[in-house]
């Protein structure tokens, strides 16, 4: 099966001269849900910011086989969905409607088509009576199931989401988790919560340093970097924590 | 402050908040400049003016005594002039200062009672207003309560922390500039990564129908009859 | 100093909504022929943070507190030409919502706070400040930003006939001398407290200074001359103006 997302020898440096990526090499296949797991400044949202052309470093990045370069940013853009760790920064139109609606007015879809897809978007992460409200009377847990539907009205292929239990309560969390695992698309989620991640992603990547230093199943990744900290195993934290 | 008390009225529903847009503005426009250019104002012109107001207060179903409060904040402006006017002599003038400057408060407090303001910058932009400034208006009102309640939670630490002082407030400023700013690039992210093209496709007002019209030309015909014929009328 | 409706006569509230207008119209055309609509958002996110910051308040002493104005600030971080766009959203919107100024008066707040007071908050930076005395030349563009427009909205005010006696005129400018001052103490500060952030006073849209400036040069020019002119057809009220301004007050009627 061919690759959803292939990354090969991606480096970034930020203008500071921060390398923040020192070579990494990833790839995503169709139907994968994978958890990229790291300490914080270890690369994980600037790799993410690199599959849907935000960010340009070196080396390869192709998604659905096109390479993400100047030219093929808007297909690349309608096939990855990213979702923010600051809902507030996505919510950036007056309602709910309105904001849902952006992403498939600039795929070049009529009103009418839009509001349709923004209302089945709506609906698909069970938000829908909130259409009218404006975003800042949202609740956290709200205002991130908006930004998701912001992000499925485009039809996405794959769902990129960046650290989307922040600011959740324990029912938030578990209703987000419920609307993501109905979601037919191959999954990256950036997350520093072990519950989040088991409940949705089989694979982990652990970055490190800008670089990917581990990838394989979930639980040997969280037992081999004492990622989890509910764990009663005894051990000692070793440097890879 | 969550949100502005506006919100909550424009958020309600009535003959007046289904109207269009642009034809409360344009009838708002035409009640403030027949105020405005009211030469004399009158205890006459003033109860005219009032009650056309009074009315529309009612109709849109906004709460008078509110209302009526909030728009006593251009009081204590006028009133200084009223006052200066006065002891120069100037009683009419004084009269007119407070007067005008109220009546048109409530006025635009009607009008934005009675539509929420994104659709207010919709009719705008229709009315032909400089599209990056209606634009502009829009995110800055999206983002206000944001960047307030910031604001508030930086003072309360430092009062946590021994007081809010002179060199408090302007780091506050200064951290708040910079995280407005990585914000507004936040912003500007998730925007390209919905898509964006360059231009910010707004979603299309509702038509004007018959009623519009009627409130349009309704509206300036009361207008224009308190502003020029009431006082013929009534000293007849 | 936002003028509420019903103060300004309608040849003073007519010409300047005119020139606002095509002012700041022509500014907003510029700036979205040469970036587009992409800063809509960022410029608003940046107006919503002055709109915050103008609330916020500096104790300056026993019981009193000083607010910035932010023309000067905004001119210096993000060019004159997108400051006005900006300053002009922020005071659409004070009119609106909380209705400090007024609606029809809008013209007048924008010429005097978002292009007088925007470009003579540019100037002096743009004059002398690269070197010893950038301090002080953003302290001299705080306040002139708001000395500029108190002026101009006092020459509005007396213009429109509103009376303002000497003593009350010697007041009211002491006042604003005084608040002028803290809006350069404190954007002063507040670009220091950037500057230790890392932050530059690097402008940000592509904006062509040298169009910027030359569009509110002439704006204010303009006014100029259209305040002459005003004032032509109301001799006694200019030779009044300016007997206050530059003799020792003496009678106070009109």
């Amino acid at each position: 099966m061919e690759p959803l997302i292939e990354v090969r020898g991606l480096r970034f440096r930020y203008p500071d001269g921060t390398l923040a990526l020192d070579g990494v090499d990833f790839v995503l296949r169709p139907g994968e849900t994978v958890a990229l797991l790291g300490p914080n400044g270890s690369g994980k949202t600037t790799f993410v910011l690199h599959l849907n052309g935000l960010l340009a470093g070196e080396g390869l990045v192709t998604v659905c086989g096109l390479p993400v370069a100047k030219p093929n940013l808007p297909a690349v853009r309608r096939k990855v969905g990213v979702v923010f760790q600051d809902a507030d920064e996505q919510l950036f139109m007056p309602t709910v409607l309105e904001d849902v609606c952006y992403g498939p007015l600039n795929l070049g879809l009529s009103p009418e088509e839009a509001r349709a897809a923004a209302e089945w978007a709506l609906a698909q992460v069970g938000i829908a009576h909130a259409r009218d409200k404006a975003p800042y009377h949202l609740s956290a847990g709200e205002k991130r199931r908006v930004a998701l539907a912001g992000v499925l009205a485009m039809r996405p292929e794959i769902l990129v989401l960046d650290e989307p239990g922040t600011f959740l309560d324990p029912p938030g969390r578990r209703a987000l988790v419920e609307v993501l695992s109905g979601l037919p698309q191959a999954k990256l989620i950036v997350t520093h919560d072990v519950w989040f991640a088991r409940a949705l992603a089989t694979r982990a990547v652990f970055f490190e340093q800008g670089r990917i230093v581990c990838d394989g199943l979930l639980e040997v990744v969280l037992v081999h970097y004492c990622w989890d900290l509910s764990a009663r195993s005894g051990t000692v934290l070793d440097s890879g924590g | 402050m969550h949100h502005a008390v506006v919100d909550r009225w424009s958020s309600g529903h009535s003959l007046l908040h289904a109207r269009d847009g642009r034809v409360k503005v344009l009838v708002c426009l035409g009640f403030l400049a027949a105020v405005a250019t009211t030469p004399r104002l009158t205890a006459l012109y003033a109860a005219g003016y009032g009650l056309a107001a009074l009315a529309a207060v009612m109709v849109a179903r906004l709460p008078l005594g509110a209302l009526l409060v909030r728009a006593a904040v251009v009081l204590p402006f006028s009133g200084t002039f009223a006052l200066v006017s006065l002891l120069a002599g100037d009683s009419p003038r004084a009269v007119a200062l407070l007067a005008k400057s109220y009546l048109s408060a409530v006025a635009v407090l009607i009008l934005v009672g009675s539509t929420p303001l994104p659709t207010i910058l919709r009719s705008l932009e229709r009315l032909r207003a400089p599209r990056l400034v209606v634009l502009v208006v829009q995110f800055l009102y999206r983002y206000l309560f944001v960047i307030s309640e910031q604001a508030q939670h930086m003072r309360l630490a430092a009062l946590s922390r021994g007081g809010w002082r002179f060199r408090s407030a302007a780091g506050a400023i200064a951290v708040l500039f910079a995280r407005s700013y990585a914000r507004a690039e936040g912003v500007h992210r998730a925007m390209l990564a919905r898509g964006f093209q360059g231009h910010l496709t707004l979603l299309a007002p509702v038509r004007a129908d018959w009623r519009d019209g009627l409130l349009l030309a309704g509206g300036w015909a009361l207008i224009a009859f308190l502003r020029w014929g009431l006082e013929g009328v009534w000293s007849r | 100093m936002h003028i509420p409706d019903g103060f300004l006569s309608a040849p003073v509230w007519l010409s300047l909504d005119a020139a606002a207008l095509s002012l700041v119209g022509y500014l907003a055309r510029q700036a979205q022929r040469e970036s587009g609509e992409a800063w809509a958002p960022r410029l608003g996110v940046l107006g919503a943070f002055v709109f915050a910051a103008q609330m916020i308040n500096f104790p300056v002493g026993v019981g009193t507190s000083g607010h910035l104005v932010g023309s000067a600030l905004l001119a210096l971080v993000l060019g004159p030409a997108a400051a006005a766009v900006v300053m002009t959203a922020i005071l659409a919107l004070q009119a609106l919502i909380f209705q400090d100024g007024g609606v029809l008066a809008l013209g007048a707040n924008v010429v005097n706070m978002a292009l007088a007071g925007v470009l003579a908050g540019y100037l002096p930076f743009r004059w002398w400040g690269a070197g010893r005395f950038r301090q002080f030349a953003i302290f001299l563009g705080g306040f002139f930003s708001v000395l500029a427009a108190a002026l101009l909205a006092i020459a509005e005010l007396r213009l429109s006939g509103v009376p303002i006696p000497a003593p009350v005129l010697w007041i009211t400018l002491g006042l604003f001398t005084v608040t002028a001052t803290l809006e350069g103490i404190i954007t002063v500060a507040v670009v220091r407290g950037r500057d230790r952030l890392g932050l530059g006073l690097a402008p940000q849209p592509g904006a062509r200074y040298a169009r910027g400036l030359a569009v509110v040069g002439l704006a204010c020019a303009l006014l100029a001359v259209l305040g002459g002119l005003a004032a032509s057809r109301h001799p006694d009220v200019l030779e009044k103006l300016l007997e206050r301004l530059g003799l020792a007050t003496s009678r106070g009627s009109q």
